[in-house]
Formats: structure tokens, sequence, C-alpha cells
């Protein structure tokens, strides 16, 4: 079996483009011309010194001392919280900008839900000086107004998506509706391994470059180049499919993917599409999905706005159907007490995504000699008002 | 012989109207249907309404929400539609998105259709390649129209495929649009329109999105086999409830209201 993308664009079962004839040009033009485009040894060129000397990468791979002595196994944090913009969207949206570039396109949209997808997004497009349309829900603009702000004074526009339940989802819908009605000059930079293909896998590749840090770092570290455990949050599952990448296919490296369960899995306001989700269509992706009976999506919930997303990119919906992958479901609170810890015993303040993550080490045990790599997906700043509120600090 | 194809080739030029079943109200359905076939209306798109319609603009999206928020269901439709043959004589269509019929399960969902009378399927975001490699013997047993689009950037070869696989109308979106945009064609939307009618398909063509009045049909008609309305009649039943359905048909084939 492979977990990686087929010829046609499926991982398994999962991923294909079921999208209206209207968007068949743009994203046919994109399939035929992304992988070649990415194999360019000029664009590998620019791609690879961007990340370098603009993103700050390689991100260091850190072990984590205290942390490990707590749980008694060897915790290694991936720290993309230290790439510019805060997190890990941006190795994304660098990819996606060359790549626009190259198929000669003038406009850039995107979808945000906490908006450091459009934050990475608007300032690929001051880089490289590309008129920036970000879609946001009205709600989310309402509870992230400092990522807004920061948009607009990249210089992107942000409008708000008053449709459906005025989240990231509707975004996600608002900006596909204007990529229709904008078919020949627009590139759409998608924000997570989600969408038709082939954005699950060119999205999963220009993120693969963490895991290819992993094989090498680790070797500096431990004298070894896999990791036992692998670990980390999904929402679209951007930072996890980097993060597996170069181990999908070797067993031997055991994969966890941690979602958010909110208020917890059955309480009807949670994220834990693996556990709540059945299979159907989500922006153009065969998938798993929240959903009525009736094939209506609903809405999820999670404190942490980038999780907060009722489907799952189709290569993590492979990984659990096969179970190549552990799935793990995180509550609110557990991610909370998790993220003040990290900040405790290792000076580190994490996103409360990431904090997801950070959190299966009170559930699950490993072994003292077990390498535990852990995606820190993003940093905390951004969620400074959340953690204020929480711990009435 | 389906009745789409039987309409098809009536010698005259076609009026098709959507509207989403559960809007305004939830039981209008069959009153609206009814009605839009007594002022002469030649098909009817039935919408079963979506949570995420991501080829529909703001009117489309906002009545799919309302006819949510009645209570509409795939279920619901079927029941309402039940006796809907007793009335009605000319082609219905149901447009949907695929997620509501995937979880119905499509060959359920297409054998509902047939015993309900159920001439033909508008599926936007079922891709013409997944269709015709996994479902067009389903449709096809239950005889069974599926329609397909195509747009301004829809490439010659594309549309000699599609057409090849088609075997009722091709649905001609106007413009590169979503739903509900501004009405009336320019010039270069008319010459899309001639550049269509000069490839001798073998399936006649519909051009729907961005017709609204009697203008934009007539315009549209002059190049194709008819006219899909869409937007415009969700306003008119906004503006008026479902009591005047008959004048807004009226409005578009007549200049004089
Ligand atoms: C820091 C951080 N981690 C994780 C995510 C979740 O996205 P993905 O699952 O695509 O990595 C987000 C999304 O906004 C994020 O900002």
């Amino acid at each position: 079996m492979t977990y990686n993308i087929n010829e046609k664009g499926y991982y398994g079962e999962f991923g294909g483009a079921y999208i209206p004839e209207m968007l068949y040009p743009n994203v046919e033009e994109l399939r035929q011309n992304y992988l070649k485009v990415m194999k360019e040894p000029s664009f590998q060129k620019e791609f690879n010194l961007l990340l370098k000397d603009y993103v700050g990468r390689p991100s260091p791979l850190y072990f984590a001392k205290r942390l490990s002595e707590k749980y008694n196994t060897k915790i290694y944090l991936k720290r993309e919280d230290l790439n510019h913009t805060g997190a890990h969207k941006i190795n994304n949206t660098i990819g996606q900008i060359l790549m626009a570039q190259r198929l000669g396109k003038k406009r850039i949209i995107a979808e945000t839900g906490a908006g450091q997808h459009g934050v990475a997004t608007a300032t690929v497009c001051a880089l490289m000086g590309l008129e920036c349309i970000v879609y946001m829900g009205e709600i989310d603009i309402a509870r992230q107004a400092p990522n807004v702000a920061r948009m607009k004074m990249l210089g992107a526009t942000v409008i708000s998506a008053k449709s459906g339940s005025k989240t990231l989802k509707d975004a996600t819908n608002e900006a596909i509706r204007d990529w229709i009605n904008n078919p020949v000059d627009t590139h759409y930079i998608i924000g997570s391994v989600v969408g038709p293909h082939p954005y699950p896998d060119m999205v999963a590749r220009f993120q693969s470059v963490v895991s290819k840090e992993i094989q090498w770092q680790l070797k500096e570290h431990e004298d070894k180049t896999k990791p036992d455990y692998v670990v980390a949050c999904v929402g679209g599952g951007s930072n996890a499919a980097g993060a597996f990448y170069h181990f999908l296919e070797d067993t031997e490296v055991k994969l966890i993917a941690v979602e958010a369960a909110g208020h917890g899995v059955d309480s009807g306001e949670s994220a834990a599409t693996s556990v709540l989700g059945k299979e159907g269509i989500i922006h153009g992706s065969k998938t798993l999905l929240m959903q009525t009976n009736d094939g209506q999506i609903t809405e999820p919930y999670s404190i942490s706005a980038g999780l907060d997303y009722p489907g799952v990119g189709p290569m993590h919906a492979h990984l659990y159907k096969s179970g190549r992958a552990e799935f793990m479901s995180i509550t609110d609170d557990q991610a909370m007490t998790a993220g003040l810890e990290l900040c405790k015993l290792e000076g580190i303040i994490p996103a409360i995504e990431s904090s997801h993550a950070l959190a299966i080490f009170e559930q699950k045990k490993f072994k003292p000699e077990d390498v535990v790599v852990l995606s820190l997906s993003g940093r905390g700043d951004k969620d400074l008002n959340t953690y204020i509120n929480y711990y009435k600090l | 012989m389906n009745r789409i194809n039987k309409k098809l080739n009536e010698n005259k030029k076609l009026l098709s109207i959507y509207f989403t079943a559960g809007y305004p109200n939830l039981d209008d359905t069959v009153s609206i249907i009814q009605n839009l076939e007594k002022s002469g209306v030649d098909m009817i798109e039935i919408g079963l309404p979506f949570s995420d319609p991501l080829a529909d603009g703001p009117t489309i999206q906002a009545s799919s929400t309302q006819a949510l928020i009645n209570g509409m269901t795939t279920e619901a439709l079927f029941k309402q539609l039940k006796d809907i043959r007793k009335t009605v004589n000319i082609p219905l269509i149901i447009m949907g998105y695929f997620n509501p019929i995937l979880q119905y399960g499509v060959e359920a969902f297409c054998k509902k259709c047939s015993e309900t009378g159920i001439d033909g399927l508008i599926i936007p975001d079922l891709p013409v390649n997944v269709y015709n490699e996994q479902y067009k013997p389903i449709f096809e047993k239950y005889d069974l129209i599926n329609v397909f689009l195509i747009t301004p950037q829809t490439s010659i070869e594309r549309i000699h495929f599609i057409d090849s696989i088609s075997n009722g109308f091709i649905y001609m979106v106007s413009s590169a649009s979503v739903t509900g945009s501004s009405s009336g064609f320019g010039e270069e939307q008319i010459n899309y329109f001639k550049r269509i009618a000069n490839m001798n398909l073998k399936n006649p063509q519909i051009i729907g999105f961005g017709i609204s009045d009697h203008n934009s049909f007539t315009q549209a008609t002059t190049y194709a086999k008819g006219a899909i309305i869409g937007s415009a009649f969700i306003k008119h039943l906004s503006n008026n409830g479902v009591k005047d359905t008959a004048d807004f048909p009226n409005a578009i084939l007549n200049q004089l209201t």
C-alpha cells in the first residue's frame, strides 16, 4: 500500500477534484504544470533561497529536555514557530507565490480562519508586489483583529465572508467563488492540504521541507535518521503532512495526528473530523467531513481557530482509514493546560493549535528510549487574547 | 422518450426556470411548479438546497440557507413531489450539489428520481470524468439525463467530449461567474454564443447565468435553443411571494406586462 498520492489524484479512495466546470480550466492548468514547475532548477533555487534567507530555515530541531524529563521519553520540537510570520504556513505560501508567478498570474486570493494563512499570503504578496485579497469569515474578523490589522499593513484587502456560518468554511467558499469569477489572471493560494487535486499534493510537497530537515537534524542529535513517532496537530492537515511526508512509507515511524475535540467529542461542539466525520465532498475533495445525515456540512468548534475546519485533507482521511496514523483528539482544556506547561518548562509560548499536539503526553505513555518528534507548528502571539481570557492573566 | 428530449424537439425557444425547493416556504414547491407550467414555462429546475453552494451567488445562497432553515431535506423534497406527475407534464430537473446525493446514495437517488417522474439532473460539482467512469450506467438505467456545463473558458476539445457524452442539452454558462451576476450581454459574450452555435454540436444548448428579463432572454435565445433563469426568479419570489408566480414568466415571455 502507498500512503502518498496516485497518478489520478487520490490517496486511496480520497481526493480527486469535485469542482464545477467553471473551475476546471484553472485547476487543470495547475494540475498540468505544478510538478513540472516545481522541478525546474530555477524554481528550486529561488524557493530554497527564500526559505533560508526570508523564512529563516532550517527551523531548529530542539531537544526539549525538561519536557522530556517530565514525560520520561525523548521529545524533540520542530520549531516551525520560529519561522517568519510565526508558523509553518509560510512554507506553502512561498512555494505558491512562486508557482503563481511562473503561471503568469497577477492577482492572488486566499481564505483564512485565524488569519495565520492570510498573513502568510499577504506577506509573500508584498514580497513579490502582487495584489492580494483575503477572504475571512465575518465572525473570525471580529475575533482575530490583530491579524486583520497585520494583513492590512501588508497591503492586502480583507473581504468579510458573510454567507453561511461566517467562518473558515465560508471564507473558503467565497475564495472559490472569486476564482470562478476571475478565471484568467488569478491564483488561489489554499492554506492547507485541502481542496481539489492538485492542491493537497502541491501543499504537502511545499511543506515536506519539514520532514526533510527532521531526517538530517535528528542524525546530529541521535545518530539515527528516523524518529519512533512524529506528532502533529491537524486542522486541514498541512503541518502534519509536512512533518509526516518523508516518513509516510516507512511504517517503522509511527504517525500521530491530533485533532481538536473542542468541548469534547460527544459535546456537539467539536472539530474531531476523523471521529465525527463521514465520507463526502467538501471544497472539491472527497474526504472525511462533518455533516448531517442529509449531507449538509456542519459547523465545527474548537478554541483554536486554526483547527476549526469541518473537513480534513484527503491524505489524512486515507491515513485514518488505512490505520497508518493514529488519530487522537484533545479538548480545549487539555490543550490550554499543555500550552501553559510548555511556557513554564521550556520558555516557549506555543500556538493553541500546536498545544493540542503537546497535550497527548498526558494521554499516551511513551517508552524512555522513544524518540518523539513533535511539530510545533506556530507561536502563541496570535493567541494571547485567548490565553488572557482563559487564564484571566 | 425522455420528456426533456421531447421538449427539445419542439420547434420553439425554451424558457427554463430554476427555483430553490423549500423557499420561500417549505411547502411552496408543488404550487410553484404548477404555476410556472400554467404560465408557459417549458422546463423547471428544482434546486435541492445545500449548505455550501460553491457555484452560486448571494441570491441563491440565501434562498438555500432559508430553505434549509425551513426544514427542506432530500427526503422531504421527494415526499412533496410524490404526486407531481398527476398534475404536471413539463420536464423536471433536479439541480443539486453532489454531497447530499452521495449521502442519499447515488443509485437510491436516481431510482427515487425516476419513480417521482424527474427527467434529468444537474450536479455542478460532479465532474464529467467521474460521471463517465463511475455513474453513467446508473443514470442510464433510470433514464435520467445528466446535464453538463460549459463556460467561455471551456476548450474546444472538451466541448466536443462533453457533447459526446451528453444526451439532452448542454448548459451554457454565459460568462465566467457564479449565478446571479449582472444582466445583459456584451460583445464578448455574444461572440462566445456565436462561436458555440457554429460548432454544430449534437446536443442543443441552453444558456444560463445572468439572464433576468425579457431582453436578456431574447438575446440568449437568438443563439441557443433556450435560456434558464434562476436568481431573478428567486428575487421575484422574495419580493412578491408565491401567489403572483405567473407574473414572472409572463414578463419574460411577453414584452408588455
Ligand atoms: C499554528 C498553526 N498550526 C496548525 C494549523 C492548522 O492547519 P494545518 O492542519 O493545515 O497545519 C494552523 C492553521 O491556521 C496554525 O496557524
